[in-house]
């Protein structure tokens, strides 16, 4: 932080919570799309600071939330396989798949390895040239850059033992879908870092199609409160527009050279996410001049549909229709320790979140 | 997990930057962001650079927060 600090003035929070007090006058349904936005919402408190009529709902942001369990399933039976190594974020670990988790596969011996970073993965691959590195690719347009241009780099070097098992998704997609669905959202809080790379042509639609404003937002207090009052105050005029309120980071058209290398590396293919099934070309995976590189492709993995535990919701709650107390399961048999639910695994899955900085008031 | 932190570059050689997150210093990939300089602040995301954080813009919107006025 340090040169940041002054997003966390308590006199401007003051102040800009006074300005959406005064101009807020009808109820309003605010909705995030980002797990960054879930915790930092939350952390810092803000529902607490807004006029009861704001409500702020978490919609389908955390990656690790949507992924289908039979992703995991595949990542499991990878890594059963004679010289394979799964490499993947840490995010992924405690999800549960039909049989267990990725970390339940390592305590059983199989050879899974926690990674900060692709590069990582593809470093093991050139280290390591008698095993399979299998990397697994999860994240929005944020993360999927640096899968893309490690996907270029091993194409490059001709290292032939890599490969991306990809569950990447594009943020749009859901958004959309989460309007046509008719579920009652008056503004969009637009994930800031998946803006900084997509630029924010990715949400006309929405703005023009379905009349919902949407505001690109960054993370700290001050942040999130100007997104708010700048959606507040389109409501209150009817004029849903898009904005950018993270104008440090986010420029409209986007990183372009990190566009440029995932349109190189990946084609968009039709995608099922927890709680909206399947949507149409919202999920990423290696274009066919990149196949070899393609775990899904070069590999024979069973396939296999499961559902979500009996009794969890959480696809409801990432579309912003019911709230994690909402839940039987919520704080009883699935908490952080052990949890049921996807939204529970991840420390920015929204009833994770909840159970650190609601439930326990 | 779209989680990413401020740093400042430090040094640049190649494709990677050595840069400082308060104090700690790490390298990251440069190969998603051209035109950075030593002094540029940026995000990082899993390894990588991702955006430049732009100062001007940053006080912008500050300066935007302080004259903001809703009359009742």
């Amino acid at each position: 932080m340090g040169r940041f600090d002054a997003y966390h003035s308590k006199v401007l929070c003051d102040h800009l919570c006074e300005q959406i007090h005064r101009l807020a006058k009808r109820p309003l349904r605010l909705m995030e799309v980002c797990g960054g936005h879930t915790m930092a919402i939350r952390k810092h408190g803000i529902p607490s600071l807004l006029p009861d009529i704001i409500s702020l709902l978490s919609g389908p942001g955390c990656p690790v939330c949507v992924t289908s369990p039979s992703f995991i399933d595949q990542a499991i039976y990878l890594a059963g396989q004679s010289n394979m190594i799964i490499c993947t974020y840490g995010d992924l670990l405690r999800v549960k798949g039909s049989n267990g988790s990725l970390e339940m596969a390592r305590t059983e011996g199989k050879n899974v390895r926690v990674i900060f970073s692709a590069l990582e993965a593809l470093e093991m691959a050139r280290r390591e040239p008698e095993k399979m590195i299998i990397f697994l690719g999860i994240g929005f347009e944020t993360t999927a850059p640096a899968t893309a241009a490690v996907i270029i780099q091993a194409k490059k070097h001709a290292i032939r033992n890599f490969f991306v098992l990809s569950a990447h998704k594009l943020m749009a997609p859901a958004m959309e879908a989460i309007v046509s669905n008719d579920i009652p959202i008056n503004g969009y809080i637009c994930p800031g870092h998946v803006s900084a790379i997509t630029g924010t042509s990715i949400y006309k639609k929405i703005v023009e199609d379905f009349r919902i404003g949407c505001v690109v937002s960054g993370f700290e207090p001050l942040d999130l409160l100007q997104t708010i009052f700048m959606l507040v105050r389109q409501a209150e005029t009817d004029r849903p527009a898009l904005d950018i309120q993270y104008s440090r980071v986010v420029k409209p058209w986007g990183n372009q050279k990190a566009i440029a290398l995932m349109e190189e590396a990946f084609e968009t293919v039709d995608d099922w996410w927890r709680g909206l099934g399947i949507l149409n070309a919202s999920g990423l995976k290696p274009k066919a001049s990149y196949h070899e590189f393609d775990a899904a492709e070069v590999f024979q993995i069973p396939a296999n549909n499961i559902s979500d535990p009996e009794g969890c919701i959480c696809g409801e709650i990432l579309k912003g229709l019911q709230l994690p107390v909402d839940c039987r399961l919520f704080g009883k048999s699935c908490t952080p320790e052990n949890p049921e639910g996807a939204c529970m695994v991840s420390s920015e899955g929204s009833c994770q979140t909840y159970y650190h900085y609601e439930h326990r008031r | 997990m779209c989680l990413s932190i401020p740093a400042e570059v430090i040094t640049l050689k190649d494709d990677t930057a050595l840069v400082s997150v308060n104090g700690l210093e790490v390298n990251v990939s440069t190969l998603l962001l051209d035109n950075l300089k030593t002094g540029d602040y940026v995000l990082i995301h899993s390894g990588f650079a991702i955006e430049i954080i732009d100062s001007e813009e940053a006080e912008k919107t500050l300066s935007v927060i302080r004259h903001m006025r809703i009359s009742k």
